[in-house]
């Protein structure tokens, strides 16, 4: 571990080329982390299938590769597709579990995520897949780095901007974002909550998707890689805050950065509970500050 | 029948089961040994789970941490465990009868104080985080020691420990083992019973129904909260060291921490049947495990699937499960008494 630390301060060529890895892998944390804080904010549900329709996103991509299709022209076709399936899954369960308690729509999104995951498994078997894209590297200095990554950071920033710029000025973004304050007044004011409800659980499935097609791209996917993806966006929206999007944006890079170096220093075979053990420190971290309220309260 | 019968007929029923179908049906040893386990896993599951109303997604962790405490004991004991672990299972250790029964106890013994006490270190700051922020702690901390576990290479990292071989026939080996489930779970459910019925299983009820309102009542929450989390450790840790050794071999993500199984099973099954109930987790264990060895194999790879929809459908559409279902019905079964003034029908008639 030492050894690896020290290589990182004799070669820093090496430290750059993981913050700059880090860095584009980041910004499709962000996607996924936001797509879970609006579901979250909106209308309470914490999403643990969030990673698995990450994943079923990226298997869209490379059943598109298989048919031929340029995984960047199934960028629109996941969204669409796992839109549909937000939509479908909104209606048989979500709708149950809206206003119940919060373990239940907990419970209930694994059960979610345990039958996608499976589904996945029986239908491309258990190894890791990648959706070729087919471009070449980028040689920046002595750094050389996939344009892929470029292209995929480059696409999750324009989807990130499309959606805000929906969320901020179309009628339906102006309807999720008064259900989410206060949703019995959006009622009183003719508001279909429940159809805001079921676009909104869409729209965050469609993000999940388009997400996932990048991570097919520029990373690999493997059924049972969801959860991982899953724990990524709830470290990120914990940390952050709900409602936080420059923090979640931050958190997410953060998260990427932090994944490449302790990937390098702790060795590749602690990279997931380098991931895992954060979401733990970032619990904590939180809990310590709410017992400092409560003390300042009392 | 009152409460206290019904209860005592019901562990005669159990026990007998417990003895007879080994005895008239050993082919069925093994699966009856894996039920117990899902028994004793429910049940201390819902310690928590229904009865504190702390829902953890990570119980499974104590089980795989009991398992690789007795696994470094009982090795430990007459080899060195860095050694063995480097050779794959190239070396084969001899193992005196002596020295294996002397192995197993420790290891059992062991594995359920590890466990325990790693409970009341995490404790204090997992049972910190409310409501879904615990599950998602738990289920965190369950990957994370899982993960951790798998790297290290002085326990085997990824390819695991072999465990020592039983010595003697193998048949009587895994009556050995069926017998030590047997005895824990019926130990685990007559202790955490117990333990409702006195003034601590009060205590943690009222931590269920409203947290803020028993600190205010004067119950040091936290000190609760863990103890309470601390039973369940320790019965799974001895659980896990009992699995580990009946495997004969053990490995950090199918066998010491599967999550996705009996990781979930266990919720499933305290969620059939009706969590925060003293029998609903035995009951939901036998029917899952009966319905999971009778359809499983006639699904055809599709059981993982099935099991996804199931959990779905308990949750979303029959949360209270079987024997909540029955104790709303009928409460005076259950030793429970209802305020009729409380009521929305005995409202109503006192409105009259």
């Amino acid at each position: 571990m030492f050894d690896n630390i020290s290589i990182l301060f004799q070669a820093p060529i090496f430290a750059v080329d993981l913050l700059v890895q880090g860095l584009l892998i980041g910004g499709i944390f962000v996607l996924a982390a936001y797509g879970l804080a609006l579901v979250w904010g909106v209308m309470n549900v914490k999403n643990l299938a969030q990673g698995d329709m990450v994943i079923l996103g990226g298997y869209v991509a490379y059943q598109c590769t298989l048919w031929g299709i340029h995984p960047i022209l199934a960028l629109p076709i996941a969204f669409v597709v796992l839109f549909v399936l937000g939509w479908g899954v909104y209606a048989a369960i979500i709708r149950r579990v809206v206003d119940r308690d919060m373990f239940t729509s907990l419970l209930a999104t694994f059960g979610l995520s345990l039958l996608i995951q499976q589904a996945l498994n029986l239908r491309f078997g258990p190894e890791v897949k990648i959706a070729e894209a087919g471009f070449g590297t980028f040689d920046i200095g002595e750094l050389s780095i996939p344009a892929i990554r470029f292209v995929g950071l480059g696409l999750a920033a324009v989807l990130a901007i499309c959606i805000v710029l929906f969320m901020r000025n179309s009628r339906m973004g102006q309807a999720i974002r008064a259900t989410s304050q206060d949703p019995r007044a959006a009622r009183v004011l003719g508001i279909n909550t429940d159809q805001v409800y079921a676009f909104t659980y869409a729209l965050n499935a469609a993000i999940c998707g388009a997400a996932g097609v990048l991570v097919a791209m520029i990373w690999n996917i493997q059924p049972f890689y969801g959860l991982v993806h899953s724990i990524r966006a709830f470290i990120i929206v914990t940390a952050a805050g709900l409602g936080n999007l420059p923090g979640v944006i931050v958190a997410g890079f953060g998260l990427g950065v932090w994944e490449n170096y302790s990937g390098f220093i702790f060795g590749a075979e602690f990279a997931v509970a380098a991931v895992v053990g954060l979401l733990v420190v970032v619990l904590m971290v939180r809990l310590f500050q709410m017992y400092r309220l409560r003390q300042v309260v009392r | 029948m009152s409460a206290q019968k019904l209860d005592l007929s019901l562990y005669g029923v159990l026990i007998a089961a417990g003895i007879l179908v080994p005895l008239l049906a050993p082919a069925f040893t093994s699966q009856m040994a894996i039920l117990w386990l899902m028994v004793l896993m429910a049940v201390t599951w819902d310690m928590t789970g229904g009865q504190m109303g702390y829902n953890s997604l990570g119980n499974i962790a104590f089980f795989g941490i009991g398992m690789y405490a007795s696994a470094v004991v009982q090795i430990g004991i007459v080899y060195d465990v860095a050694e063995y672990t480097a050779a794959f299972g190239a070396i084969k250790v001899d193992f005196t009868v002596e020295q294996y029964w002397t192995g197993l106890l420790l290891g059992i013994g062991f594995g359920g104080v590890v466990a325990t006490v790693f409970a009341l270190i995490i404790g204090p700051f997992m049972l910190g985080l409310r409501g879904p922020y615990f599950a998602i702690g738990t289920l965190g901390l369950a990957v994370a020691v899982a993960e951790l576990v798998s790297g290290w290479s002085y326990v085997g990292g990824g390819s695991g420990i072999s465990m020592p071989v039983f010595p003697g026939e193998a048949a009587s080996g895994s009556q050995v083992f069926y017998v030590l489930l047997f005895v824990l779970a019926i130990l685990a459910h007559v202790v955490i019973r117990a333990i409702y019925k006195t003034r601590f299983g009060l205590a943690i009820n009222a931590i269920r129904d409203d947290e803020d309102k028993a600190e205010a009542m004067g119950i040091h929450t936290t000190r609760y909260k863990v103890t309470a989390w601390m039973v369940p450790a320790f019965f799974m840790g001895m659980a896990g060291a009992v699995f580990g050794n009946m495997s004969g071999f053990i490995e950090p993500l199918e066998v010491a921490f599967p999550t996705a199984t009996f990781g979930i099973f266990m919720v499933a099954m305290a969620l059939l049947g009706g969590k925060g109930t003293v029998w609903g987790p035995v009951l939901g264990a036998i029917l899952f495990h009966i319905v999971k060895e009778v359809t499983w194999t006639h699904l055809l790879g599709w059981q993982w699937v099935a099991l996804g929809a199931i959990i779905i459908i308990n949750i979303v559409y029959f949360q209270q499960g079987i024997l909540g279902w029955a104790q709303d019905r009928w409460p005076s079964l259950f030793g429970v008494t209802v305020d009729e003034k409380t009521t929305r029908t005995g409202q109503a008639e006192a409105a009259k």
